[in-house]
């Protein structure tokens, strides 16, 4: 596993597991863990990409600061799912449709 | 990049220290306060804004700097929109004050992540390296999810955050990867070099289509630009007014300063923009594209809009129309149409703010944000009637207002840049036409109809009047006294090149 290919790849299926998840789920914390496969995709594509083609340390920083933004982005978001579920008894995104469409 | 240089550039970055210092003494000072004084730390947050707006004002940005190796950018550009957006948060915190949906709450975080929220945009008018880009796009969209929920008992605000939520983590999921890919093609994380690395031709065009088509969708989020339009009705109806307010007029000009500076500076790189700057990378129309989400914001938000019954929606739907003209700059993209830009930001600030304003008194006073509520507005609370009438001509882009003129620059710029965008303008009148019906109707709703004079004449508060009639003023006098804030707009159109 030698090739800047296999990391392209693998990232690849990881971003399109990531939309799959985030487009079909109904579930609050379903649709982040989505969110945080497509996050950690870019991950592999900034870290591979780093030791493969620019051999710099630019990707791997990048990577360490998306893995802490990611962090701070579930906390708040599992903080508004909780209020979701404190209101509703329930954390299902389509259900919540008291504002018009 | 030595120590030396890095305190060098701490001068440059005063601003945003006296922010962040603000920002930890409002926390502090909030622990010794009881809930019931807790508005006493949204005082200081304000008074703290109003010390940095005088920072920004007081920095000399005649010669522009790249600071901290180049991730952020000090220039006029940014600094014209650090204004926008510190006014605007200023305005916000006055007229949080007085909202009755934050009575008899713990108010203290609140002026905190609005003060965090606007450190943020001052980041993101000035990023210009992809983390920085990324960091501080993440910092207003977090803050902007918490305080789109602040009301945290309530269903409906429960459910603005949660799909905000939902499309903002999406959406900067799929920016980042966008970045990944350009990192990759290019293998550089600064726009600079990327720039240089595009010029350089050895990028396939069709996967920097892709990669484009990626960043354009973070970017088309933060300013809700058709089709990435759909958390943003749901969210300005379910979020405290004064938030809605805000979301709808400082993270949209941030997010236009982004895309300005993102797509001036990767396209071009010379400083100063051209058009000739756009055709530099071929195969690759984005003028088109852009064209494209520019008439479908436009369309589709002015058409949906005549359809609400709902103040906060109908504005809604209004801003996402807003969105569509200020995009049309963003085609022309040379000094003029930039100008145009800046110009309908600072416009667009005052008028929109003060249409929410009135919708937030008029549910403070009578309890209402139905459109057909508002019958009779204009006897029952005759100075309300009138301001919210010149906002609604405003917003049209009726003459003599300052609306007016925005929309006549941005009109003017795409006529002289060529006669293949007159239909562009053309458009951008036409959807004007059809604005005019759904703020007519708010006017309509106030003075015409069944007349039954009220017993009594509503007296807003004295200060909800003044801040009023502080947004409606400029917007009447602009035209008068040689509009200021055009020249200034024009002067800030610099961008640091490296």
């Amino acid at each position: 596993m030698d090739h800047l290919s296999s990391y392209l790849v693998l990232s690849a299926i990881l971003f399109s597991l990531g939309l799959y998840t985030v487009v079909t789920r109904k579930n609050g914390v379903a649709i982040l863990m989505g969110v945080e496969l497509i996050l950690n995709a870019a991950n592999i594509n900034f870290v591979a990409f780093s030791k493969f083609v620019t051999h710099t340390l630019d990707g791997h920083l990048i990577s360490v600061f998306i893995i802490m933004l990611a962090a701070a982005e579930a906390a708040v978001a599992l903080a508004i799912v909780l209020n979701l579920y404190n209101n509703r008894g329930h954390i299902n995104v389509d259900e919540a449709n008291a504002l018009k469409q | 990049m030595d120590l030396n240089q890095i305190v060098a550039d701490l001068g440059l970055f005063l601003p945003e220290i006296i922010l962040t210092g603000v920002v930890l003494l409002v926390v502090l000072y909030d622990l010794f306060q009881d809930a019931e004084h807790s508005i006493r730390s949204g005082y200081l947050a304000m008074g703290g804004l109003v010390l940095t707006l005088l920072a920004v004002l007081m920095q000399d940005t005649s010669a522009p700097t790249g600071i901290f190796s180049n991730m952020l950018a000090v220039d006029g550009f940014s600094n014209f929109l650090k204004v926008i957006v510190s006014i605007g948060a200023i305005l916000v915190m006055w007229m949080s004050f007085n909202s009755n949906e934050l009575k008899g709450r713990r108010v203290g975080e609140y002026y905190v992540l609005i003060l965090v929220l606007t450190l943020g945009m001052y980041f993101l008018v000035s990023a210009t390296h992809l983390l920085s880009i990324y960091i501080s796009l993440e910092m207003v969209s977090l803050m902007s999810f918490l305080l789109s929920g602040y009301l945290k008992e309530q269903m409906r605000s429960n459910e603005a955050a949660i799909k905000y939520v939902v499309f903002g983590a999406f959406s900067s999921g799929i920016l980042l990867y966008g970045f990944s890919l350009l990192y990759g093609l290019t293998g550089s994380t600064s726009i600079f070099e990327i720039q240089a690395a595009l010029a350089a031709g050895n990028v396939q065009p069709a996967l920097l289509l892709m990669v484009l088509v990626m960043v354009l969708v973070g970017f088309g989020y933060k300013i809700a630009a058709v089709p990435f339009h759909f958390w943003t009705p749901d969210v300005y109806e379910g979020a405290p007014v004064p938030i809605t307010a805000f979301l709808s007029v400082a993270p949209k000009a941030a997010g236009f300063a982004i895309i300005i500076r993102f797509f001036n500076v990767v396209f071009s790189g010379d400083g100063n923009p051209n058009m000739e700057a756009w055709s530099a990378l071929e195969n690759l129309n984005w003028q088109a594209v852009i064209s494209l989400l520019a008439i479908l914001s436009m369309t589709v938000g002015n058409v949906i809009a005549i359809q609400q019954s709902n103040i906060k929606r109908m504005l809604a739907y209004s801003s996402i129309a807003h969105a569509g003209y200020m995009l049309l700059g963003v085609v022309v993209a040379d000094q003029t149409g930039i100008a145009a830009i800046l110009y309908y930001a600072g416009v667009y600030m005052l008028m929109n703010l003060g249409a929410f304003f009135v919708a937030i008194h008029v549910k403070n006073a009578f309890d209402t944000e139905e459109i057909e509520e508002y019958k009779m507005l204009g006897y029952k609370a005759p100075v309300l009637g009138v301001i919210m009438t010149i906002f609604m001509f405003s917003l049209t882009g009726l003459p003599p207002t300052g609306g007016f003129i925005a929309k006549f620059y941005i009109f003017r710029s795409l006529i002289e840049y060529g006669d293949m965008y007159f239909w562009l303008a053309i458009i951008g009148l036409i959807n004007g036409v059809i604005s005019l019906y759904y703020y007519m109707r708010v006017v309509k709703a106030m003075y015409f109809g069944k007349m039954e004079l009220p017993e009594r004449i509503h007296q807003a508060p004295l200060n909800v009047t003044v801040l009023l009639v502080i947004l409606a003023l400029p917007l009447l006098l602009g035209w008068m006294i040689g509009d200021p804030l055009s020249g200034y707009a024009q002067s800030a159109v610099h961008f640091f090149v490296n």
